[in-house]
Parts: structure tokens; sequence; C-alpha cells
């Protein structure tokens, strides 16, 4: 990273260079967002259906490697003990930069079922590491697994390879009166009924 | 074998351990004293229990008391052996010498409820951190970090 920040200081007096150069480099990050599965309990199984046939993790480009020193994503699926955080955060300093962390499963959130009268779990990941996308469920589908890493992707496309910049950009969820996947726009006649767009699903659950 | 077998079994060849017998919820009971636990343990592996399922503790307030779960494959029964441990200075027997089973069980009951075993060959912590403070399955234990349930939920 070292390479890219002398990089990024020497493209600042080159916007539209940097601006090119940013965009290569976050399309390149952020589809081929490498996840470090660090399953402590049973988020765990949802973190595996979801690179399996059925939900394909890997068409993100999103796949599991089980070395920290090939990853950008740390998916850390479920409950961290206070005996597993030491391990959990040193493999998170073996990440190289830029490193993501995506918090699964409300034990990783916030210590879930087990914040109250536990002596040994972590109440969230984010006591100890800089947490990006958070999941709640218990456990969450692997959808929304895999849309909390497609805003980790938007959440790349903020980022500039010049340290101190930041791209402005609306990282908001989908509000309620936007169009749903497979709703027709007002207007749309009564004839597509039952036919869908090609390559378009049923809407997933992932809200 | 039925439980009701096993008791005449039982008496029959350890009658001294006949009365400390009991039936309860189908199942046998055998309620020993800490000092009499690895005697009484062993008779019972003599007697075909070869296998100790699993030994536990529980904090009765005043006292501790030790449970094992014994099978035996050849009688095809099953039954429990108890014990009461003192609080004070709570230490009893290790049975990891007739049953090699209760090494990490013995190891779970020291780390959790802080019972020494006499004779154990690795007592160390298994669960928690090796520098924890305490015990927490105690009643009595306290964790500055613990937050307690609120009473509505
Ligand atoms: S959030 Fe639920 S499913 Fe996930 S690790 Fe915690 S208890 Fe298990």
């Amino acid at each position: 990273m070292a390479l890219v920040d002398r990089l990024g200081k020497s493209l600042e007096s080159a916007p539209l260079l940097l601006t090119s150069v940013d965009a290569l480099v976050d399309w390149s990050l952020g589809h081929s967002l490498w996840a470090m599965p660090m399953g402590t309990a049973c988020c765990a199984m949802e973190l595996i259906a979801a690179s399996f046939s059925k939900f394909d993790f890997d068409r993100h480009g999103t796949f599991p490697r089980p070395d920290p020193r090939h990853v950008d994503v740390m998916i850390i699926a479920g409950t961290v003990t206070r005996k597993m955080q030491p391990a959990v955060k040193r493999l998170y300093e073996q990440m190289p930069d830029p490193k993501f962390v995506v918090a699964m499963g409300n034990c990783a959130v916030s210590g879930g079922i087990f914040f109250y009268d536990s002596y040994s779990v972590v109440r969230g990941v984010d006591e100890f590491l800089p947490v990006d996308v958070y999941i709640s469920g218990c456990p969450p589908r692997p959808e929304s697994l895999q849309d909390g890493v497609l805003r980790l992707r938007e959440l790349v496309r903020t980022r500039s390879i010049d340290p101190d910049k930041r791209y402005p950009k609306d990282l908001l969820l989908p509000k309620p009166s936007d169009r749903r996947r497979g709703e027709k726009a007002p207007g749309e006649g009564e004839g597509a009924r039952g036919e869908k767009a090609p390559g378009e699903r049923e809407g997933g659950d992932a809200a | 074998m039925k439980i009701e077998e096993l008791r005449e079994h039982l008496c029959g060849r350890y009658p001294d351990l006949c009365p400390l017998f009991s039936l309860e919820f189908g199942d046998g009971i055998l309620v020993v004293d800490a000092g009499k636990l690895h005697e009484a343990a062993s008779d019972l592996r003599d007697l075909g229990f070869d296998l100790l399922g699993w030994c536990t503790a529980v904090d009765r307030g005043a006292h501790f008391e030790m449970v094992y779960r014994l099978r035996s494959r050849t009688m095809q029964v099953g039954m429990f052996l108890k014990c009461d441990v003192p609080r004070e200075d709570a230490r009893i027997a290790s049975l990891t010498d007739l049953w090699p089973s209760a090494d990490w069980h013995e190891r779970e009951v020291y780390d959790l409820f802080g019972i020494r075993f006499d004779g154990h060959p690795n007592l160390r912590r298994i669960f928690l951190p090796e520098d924890w403070p305490g015990h927490p399955l105690r009643k009595d234990y306290r964790d500055e970090r613990m937050i307690r349930r609120p009473d509505y939920i």
C-alpha cells in the first residue's frame, strides 16, 4: 500500500488522472473482495451456505480464503468470546491494507443473546475492530450477507488512493418508496403480467 | 439389565455401598462421602461400569455437589454417582486413573467451579484464559464487565 499511497500523493496535482486511477482501483477491489471466513459460531453455517451453489457468492467476486494475508475483508460470523478475541485481533492485524470488517449476526454486532449475564462474550466486535458493515439477524440469511458485501462495494467506491481524500457518495439503504425488483413502474401495462425481464429473479428477502 | 437388578447385583457384591443406593426418576443414584469417592468409584468400575460419560458440579450454596454419570456397556445400564464437596478449600480425588475420560471434564469443573482434583495429571483451565480471575459458574461470582439482565425482559 505504501507504493499506492505515494502514487496517490503524486497524483494529487492531476485530479483527472487521480479520479481515473481511483475508479480503476476501486472497481478492481470492489469486484474481488476476498473474504476471510472468521466463523466462530452458528452464523458460520450461513456463511458457508452463502458460498455454495445455491447462493453462489463467487459471482460477486467474493470467495473465502482461509489465509489472512490473501484477503480484503474479514467476515466475523458468530459469537466472539474473550478467549477468542486476541486470536481474531491477531488475524485482523495480519491482513494487508486496505482491509474491511463485516460483522455478521447479532452476536458479532452487539453480543446478541449473550448480551446480558454473560461473563465470556465480547459485546460486539466493534469493541476491538473497526467494523464497516453490520448485518443483523440470528442468523442472517445468506442473501443478507451478500447484500452486506454489495454495500461494502459501495463503500469501497468512496475511497481514493489519496489517503486524505474521500468521494461523497449516497450510502443510504433503499427507501420504502423505491421500486422493488420485479415491481412494475406505474403506467406499465397489465400485458406484462407474469413476465420478467431476462436475468431477473424472484425478489430475495435480504431487506 | 434393569435398575432393580443392578441394585441387587451391587448389594450382593458390595454390601457397604448398598444403603447409599437409591432410585430417583428411574435412575440409580449412589451418594457417597468425599473421602470414599475414589474407593466407591473403583468398586463400581470393577462391577462393570466401564464408561464415564461426563462429570459436572452443582453449586448448592453451602457446598458443591459433584455428579458423575456412569454407564456399563456389558450390563446396558447407567447410573449416577454423587458426592458433596465443601465450599471452602474445595478438593476431591480425581478419577482420571479409573476413567481417562474424566480428564477434560474435571478440568472443566475446575475451570468453572474451582474444585481441585487431587491426582489429576494436568489441572489447568480449559475454557477460559489462564489469567481469568475467579470461577464463573459459582453463584457468588461477580464480574464488573457482566451486565445484569433487567427485570422487565
Ligand atoms: S447471531 Fe445467532 S446464529 Fe449468529 S452466532 Fe449468534 S446465536 Fe448464533
